[in-house]
């Protein structure tokens, strides 16, 4: 598919100037700008519920710094560390890739689904002590708080679920780009796949920077 | 150039390997002429689909009381009727259909940007349709909140709301991969030279509804999922009880939905925008404003949609805001129609069915279109919320306006789409009876709806039986244009002439190659140094073989 060897078509103008067609089955810059707009969908995504939380908030805001109060700060802080580190590993491996060095971009790879799967398995152990103590939508216990803590938890879980989905999304893609690099599909002359993932992977970790104070941090 | 040219139809790129059974080269192709076909053909089927039911409907309304079916099961009519034509047929429509057959075409690409993407997104659309399907049968059947979901009872009622809600999403992220590959298409692949003031407007306008998908969609994408969460696990967003606020689930359905109103017109002025020209064999007038103006009306339509909630307790002030912008829409619509009316003038205009589809539709469209600025006015909207006169009013801009210039979309590429033409005078008493049922059938809506019928209505006061009755004639009349009007396409695409690479003398370049297009759409490319729509009287300047030659292959 993607044959580099191909010559690039050219048109000329009446002044005899030369114009590149571009070849819509190889074009680097517009993966690029396909992968930035589908980020720009993600942000309107999660900006949505970013709004839904400002519209409670303002209406409950005594009851939401109540409610985090009840947030793990110890479990939520090491998450927030283990993704930021793993973003590093992450921009790693594309730096390998372009150096040539597909080992050692491969072995940051799957540093990045390692400390995804920590993330994963962290997050899991406080839902489930939040829930434990009965912090979880339509139980007994929340229902007899007040409506901001309601809602704080419906929020919360909202948005650390949804943040959880594209975590899981992300390892499935890192283990597909793995097989691809294995097969040579993806070389230090053909990165854009990776160099994307990367991309995503930030905004992951992004949304997560945003989510960590607005529920852990305003007690 | 010779017949032994093969067309899209002989050979085509597919997925996984090839295939040699017929049915697997249609569905794994990643060809966007052949994508674009396959969205027509399960858009129509639905759209068929969802005119039965609205005929079942107006049968029930012949007489006061019941007729054919229960309270509820009208209900979730009227549900699965919004359903089908918003999510299945509308929002999809134009872009998904013409839009990928004739984009790449017109801006001189061999296809769009991302071919696979486009195959996938549409096959994340036939799953969302699945599972519209499906949400019919179990438990109670179908939803029966009317399409626009608002809680609390889309989070109560006993149907298969939840599966509608994920059909609702599929499709919204069916057409969000849509707009995505759109813009990417526009940006990287128009021929050398084409700047963005020498494509077409039918461009224009998909490039404008692109960024409409794109920032709307995933708002009512996130919103449909948070009505899922309430009905499933309570998260109490949307319950009063729990602190939650319907209202919020309002503002964000409109937030998208309303926009979404011109995702689905802005590609329709396109339409219109080449029609005219064409059939009028005169540049067209105000190239820039109409291109422009698609622009503002996606950015000003972004922020209209509180005039749906005037009704809702939101403040004053507020309402008032969002009246005045509802008002600036009409601006820039405006501007395209004295541009299309300045390059009528004057103009010795050929009255094949295009054309006479297209103008039908602006005096249609203008209908629906006044309408709206009479309900985005506070005053008279509070009035007049909720009543046929809303009802007849979306069905102008939308019927009359979306698809009827969707049918003249139809009927100016169907030469190019199939190989052969059809008969005009036929075509030509299918648009005029097509929008003689039209006005029968929704304009006693507007006299209804002012003297109070509400909609959504199992039942009437027997004074609005008059109206209800001339309006179920129309949708007879109606439906049999629909049946007249596939009929005469069908003979033409089977017995038709065959057309030639332009049978209308049109300019632009999907008219520079054979008809139907080859797979990779042009041969060699030129440089365009011109503009979209170049006549000097009344012959197009260029002519141009782009087709792609026997000897020299592509790819």
């Amino acid at each position: 598919m993607a044959n580099a060897a191909v010559e690039p078509e050219i048109v000329y103008d009446k002044e005899g100037n030369a114009h590149e067609v571009v070849d819509f089955n190889n074009d680097y810059e517009g993966a690029k700008l396909g992968f930035w707009i589908f980020l720009l969908t993600e942000i309107m995504i999660f900006s949505s519920l970013f709004l839904v939380y400002g519209f409670y908030f303002d209406q409950n805001s005594s009851d939401f710094v109540q409610a985090s109060e009840h947030m793990n700060r110890l479990l939520g802080g090491i998450n927030t560390f283990v993704l930021l580190v793993s973003t590093l590993t992450m921009g790693l491996s594309v730096i390998s890739l372009k150096n040539n060095d597909v080992k050692k971009s491969t072995k940051y790879i799957w540093i990045t689904i390692v400390l995804a799967a920590i993330f994963l398995i962290i997050k899991y152990n406080e839902w489930m002590i939040e829930i434990g103590e009965g912090f979880y939508p339509s139980s007994p216990y929340l229902d007899s708080l007040g409506n901001g803590v309601k809602l704080f938890f419906g929020l919360y879980f909202t948005l650390t679920g949804l943040h959880g989905v594209h975590i899981i999304v992300g390892i499935g893609v890192m283990l597909w780009i793995l097989s691809k690099i294995k097969k040579g599909e993806i070389s230090s002359s053909n990165f854009v796949v990776l160099e994307n993932t990367a991309l995503y992977w930030d905004f992951v970790h992004i949304v997560w920077i945003i989510v960590f104070p607005i529920f852990y941090l305003i007690y | 150039m010779s017949s032994v040219t093969k067309s899209f139809y002989d050979e085509t790129h597919t997925v996984f390997g090839h295939h040699k059974n017929k049915f697997l080269q249609w569905i794994f192709s990643i060809d966007h002429k052949r994508i674009g076909i396959m969205y027509a053909i399960v858009m129509f089927s639905f759209f068929a689909i969802a005119v039965i039911i609205a005929l079942l409907m107006r049968l029930e309304l012949f007489s006061p009381g019941q007729q054919i079916m229960s309270p509820e099961r009208y209900n979730q009519a009227f549900t699965l009727h919004g359903v089908i034509m918003i999510f299945i047929f509308i929002i999809p429509g134009i872009p998904a259909t013409l839009g990928n057959f004739m984009l790449p075409l017109q801006i001189g690409a061999r296809d769009v940007s991302f071919p696979r993407l486009n195959l996938f997104s549409f096959w994340i659309y036939v799953l969302g349709v699945i599972i519209a399907v499906i949400s019919l049968f179990p438990g109670n059947g179908v939803a029966d909140t009317g399409w626009t979901f608002y809680a609390p009872y889309s989070t109560k009622t006993g149907t298969n709301v939840v599966m509608a809600l994920t059909a609702a999403y599929l499709l919204g992220l069916a057409s969000i991969l849509t707009g995505l590959n759109f813009i990417a298409t526009v940006h990287r692949l128009r021929a050398p030279g084409m700047g963005f003031f020498k494509m077409p407007l039918f461009v224009w306008g998909l490039y404008a509804t692109s960024w409409i998908q794109l920032l709307a969609t995933p708002i009512v994408g996130i919103t449909l999922i948070l009505v899922i969460l309430e009905r499933v696990f309570g998260i109490g967003i949307f319950d009063p009880a729990k602190g939650g606020d319907p209202v919020l689930l309002e503002n964000l359905f409109w937030m998208y939905s309303h926009p979404a109103v011109y995702l689905m017109i802005l590609p329709a002025f396109g339409i219109a925008s080449e029609i005219i020209p064409t059939f009028c064999r005169k540049p067209v007038f105000g190239y820039r404003s109409i291109a422009i103006s698609s622009a503002m009306i996606a950015g000003i339509g972004y922020l209209v949609w509180g005039h749906h909630l005037f009704t809702s307790g939101q403040s004053d002030t507020v309402a008032l805001i969002f009246s005045f912008l509802t008002f600036l829409v009409g601006i820039p619509t405006g501007i395209k129609f004295f541009d299309w009316i300045a390059t009528m003038y004057k103009a010795s205009i050929e009255f094949k069915a295009p054309m006479v589809w297209a103008l039908g539709t602006f005096i249609t469209f203008i209908i629906g279109g006044v309408t709206g600025l009479i309900l985005g006015a506070v005053g008279i909207d509070i009035f007049l919320h909720d009543t046929y006169f809303v009802v007849a009013h979306f069905h102008y801009a939308i019927l009359g306006g979306v698809v009827s210039f969707m049918f003249a979309g139809i009927h100016y590429w169907f030469p190019k789409i199939t190989g052969r033409m059809y008969d005009d005078k036929k075509a030509k008493i299918g648009a005029y009876l097509f929008f003689i049922g039209f006005n029968v059938l929704w304009f006693p809506m507007f006299i209804a709806g002012n003297l109070g019928m509400p909609r959504r209505y199992f039942d009437y006061l027997p004074e609005f039986t008059i109206y209800h009755r001339i309006a179920t004639v129309g949708s007879w009349i109606f439906a049999a244009s629909l049946i007249y009007i596939f009929y005469v396409l069908y003979k033409g695409a089977r017995y038709g002439e065959k057309a030639g690479p332009n049978p209308w003398n049109a300019t632009t370049l999907e008219w520079q190659i054979p008809s139907p297009p080859q797979a990779e759409n042009f041969g060699e490319l030129p440089y365009i140094d011109f503009d979209p729509y170049e006549y000097k009287d009344g012959e197009p300047v260029h002519h141009m073989d782009l087709s792609i030659k026997e000897e020299k292959q592509h790819g």
